[in-house]
């Protein structure tokens, strides 16, 4: 039974709640405004940046300055093909794991989470050499195929966690109507886990979307995403601001806007199983 | 058909390989002199039909990007932005071309000795300068004159505190000083290893032991702490270069100690709320004159690994020359040529003109000796910093240790013993002395 509320004390949680919600998007909020003002206005006290006139010169500058564009396409692409590419590989291991366990799943499962724990720079010069050798740097192909890698752990514990919240009561069924093994993980148990599938969708492209220090080493021009585009306006001599925060507002853009409209599925997908 | 998909894959090679000779890949930063460069680089192209891939990231991250590529030879880039502290290092390991070849109309003699001898390996230059700073100090003149104070022509870091005590209100946001405080080698170190220096200390002796809680480090260090604490802006740890530049030119300091390259940022009126009221001397003194400036040169390197160095040698000879300068000068304003590389630079009555500190700031870089840094004699080379690949690191360490006093976390002697601690391990690690 749920417990009882008073007014006051829902409406000091409530306020709480967004305040709480308002720090955490302040960083965000202020980066937007600072866009929208001069150079010269963004390095200026709080209250005055606020009372300066806004202007899009910034924004005019970056798109003059560099391809908006091709970096774009290639952050599509790099997040949208790792995360495919990393579902195709954890549906079946996950399916395997969740219903079939063996002695050594669980091991399994916390090795390949292992692998998240290790500091990325510590492999950057082997999968730099394996990369030059292969004349992977600078593709997307070479990049997607790392950045699937790198996500691999969470998508596989991520869809393990669903799968387990199905009951194999259901597959067994399906296995007892002739289904064979492809038929059974296509037909039956991804349908039914297709929230689950959703939210780690798009929590993958999220990450890999944000992932900033492979995106950054392994590109030099052709495949460099949004990642590369908003390092390109940082400076430790001279004051750009503006351009800084235009060229963030630009890159951040398209995912806060997948994030806003897919927030229903994300606080699902990630809440998922945590309440029986 | 295997044929067919043979013939296929084999012209879209041709077809890659081909468009590839017509590019040219530069890594540089997000620097002013560097836009313009970007922005004046299609007269090159045009010039001579290739064109240019940038690529320009953050200094930290180009650091590491050009360093991972360098030393796998992945051959990423053509030309590379390096500086003043990586071209020995690198010159020396094999890793730069020799520019000792740019054409017969580059003149050599024409670039500022320091300069060229700062970038040079065994002899030779690796790395052609494209602008180069030295430190010195910037301060409000009618802030001066208000409190009927004269900045002297060599001031002494002792002046300095008298002025900064006087010249501190902080009810109207009015702050004596500005330094760096934000921990890292670049940051903060850069100004602390000219303080050092100029109190009579050193980062390591004749046997590479490292000197960093030594009677010089202490008293500069304390010095530094109790200024910046008294007379500072809030929140000082955070200020690095641009923090610091912001609070000068709306007015907020009225000394601030740092690159020459400031020099046009704050003079322009179009940034700078302060442009007509500020004047420049000499980086202060103390005991001694060895190492009280710094000197940093942003160059253009070609690495072994390229295999278009002809046509990056034709574009570094470009960005480097006399003309560019000119063409800056008459494209962009005379204020915004790339300072510090070439002595007929100085010699251009527009430039005199329009940059009235450029002498201070030729005077500042001739001065610099990066061979001679320090009182005593030291067994390296490098006024700020140290060129030995171990410096980053325990540059950034002790960097942060003083921070941390800066921001009153630790004491003075605390946090110079660790930095001595942290140093001594690490150059043991390292196998010192060599």
């Amino acid at each position: 039974m749920a417990r009882k509320t008073s007014p006051t004390r829902q409406a000091v949680v409530t306020v709480a709640a967004w305040s709480i919600g308002f720090l955490i998007f302040l960083p965000i909020l202020w980066t937007v405004i600072l866009s929208f003002k001069s150079e010269t206005d963004a390095i200026r006290t709080p209250l005055q940046v606020l009372s300066a006139p806004w202007t899009t010169a910034s924004y005019a500058e970056v798109q003059g300055r560099s391809n908006y564009g091709a970096h774009f396409m290639n952050s599509v692409i790099i997040s949208l093909g790792s995360t495919v590419l990393a579902l195709l590989v954890a549906i079946p291991a996950a399916w395997a794991m969740a219903f079939q366990p063996g002695r050594r799943t669980k091991d399994l499962l916390m090795w390949m989470l292992s692998t998240k724990m290790m500091p990325a720079v510590g492999v950057l010069i082997p999968i730099y050499l394996m990369f030059r050798d292969f004349g992977l740097l600078d593709t997307r192909i070479g990049l997607t195929v790392v950045m699937t890698l790198i996500n691999l752990p969470i998508v596989v514990w991520m869809l393990y966690t669903y799968f387990r919240e199905i009951p194999s009561e259901i597959l067994e069924a399906a296995r007892m109507d002739g289904a064979s093994l492809t038929k059974e993980i296509v037909h039956v148990l991804t349908p039914m886990a297709v929230p689950g599938i959703a939210s780690t969708l798009l929590l993958n492209v999220i990450l890999a979307w944000n992932e900033a220090f492979w995106t950054l080493q392994l590109t030099t021009s052709k495949a460099a995403p949004l990642t590369a585009f908003i390092a390109s306006y940082s400076s430790p001599e001279g004051l750009f601001y503006a351009k800084l925060s235009a060229a963030s507002t630009m890159a951040i853009a398209p995912i806060l806007i997948l994030g806003w409209f897919s927030q229903k599925q994300l606080v699902r997908g990630l809440t998922f199983g945590a309440v029986k | 058909m295997k044929l067919r998909t043979a013939f296929l894959a084999a012209t879209a090679i041709a077809l890659t390989g081909a468009a590839q000779a017509e590019e040219l890949t530069i890594a540089t930063v997000n620097n002013g002199d560097m836009i313009i460069m970007q922005k004046l680089a299609p007269e090159w192209e045009k010039a001579t039909g290739y064109r240019i891939n940038w690529v320009i990231l953050e200094e930290n991250v180009l650091r590491q990007r050009v360093t991972t590529d360098i030393a796998t030879r992945g051959g990423q880039f053509d030309i590379m932005t390096v500086g003043s502290y990586e071209a020995p290092i690198w010159g020396k390991q094999g890793w730069l071309m020799p520019l000792d070849d740019l054409g017969e109309d580059y003149d050599y003699g024409d670039l500022i000795p320091s300069v060229a001898a700062g970038l040079s390996a065994d002899g030779k230059l690796v790395a052609a300068p494209f602008y180069a700073e030295s430190s010195f100090t910037m301060y409000r003149k009618d802030l001066f004159e208000a409190a009927g104070l004269t900045m002297p022509e060599q001031p002494t870091y002792g002046q300095i505190a008298e002025f900064v005590e006087k010249l501190t209100d902080k009810s109207r946001e009015q702050y004596g000083i500005c330094l760096r405080g934000k921990p890292g080698w670049g940051e903060n170190m850069a100004f602390l290893g000219t303080l050092v220096n100029t109190y009579g200390g050193q980062w390591f002796d004749m046997d590479w032991q490292p000197q960093i809680d030594s009677q010089p480090w202490q008293e500069a260090i304390s010095y530094y702490v109790e200024l910046m604490t008294k007379y500072g802006p809030p929140g000082a740890v955070s200020n690095g270069f641009n923090e610091n530049q912001a609070l000068f030119q709306t007015g907020k300091c009225a000394i601030w100690i740092d690159a020459t390259s400031a020099a046009g940022r704050v003079y322009d009126p179009k940034q700078s709320e302060v442009a007509d009221k500020i004047a420049f001397a000499p980086a202060p003194q103390a005991v001694t004159p060895a190492g009280s400036a710094w000197f940093w040169a942003w160059s253009l390197a070609i690495p072994s690994s390229s295999t278009k160095a002809d046509v990056a040698k034709s574009f570094i000879a470009w960005a480097t020359s006399k003309d560019y300068v000119k063409l800056v000068g008459e494209k962009e304003g005379w204020v915004a040529v790339p300072p510090g590389t070439r002595l007929s630079t100085y010699e251009l009555p527009e430039y005199q003109e329009a940059a009235p500190f450029a002498a201070t700031v030729l005077a500042s870089i001739e001065a610099t000796d990066p061979a001679r840094p320090t009182k005593d004699p030291v067994p390296y080379t490098g006024i700020q910093y140290v060129t030995i690949p171990e410096f980053q690191g325990i540059g950034t360490v002790v960097g942060q240790q003083i921070s941390a006093a800066l921001a009153g976390q630790t004491s003075v002697e605390a946090a110079l013993k660790a930095a001595q601690d942290y140093a001594a391990r690490e150059m043991s690690r390292a196998g010192y002395p060599k």
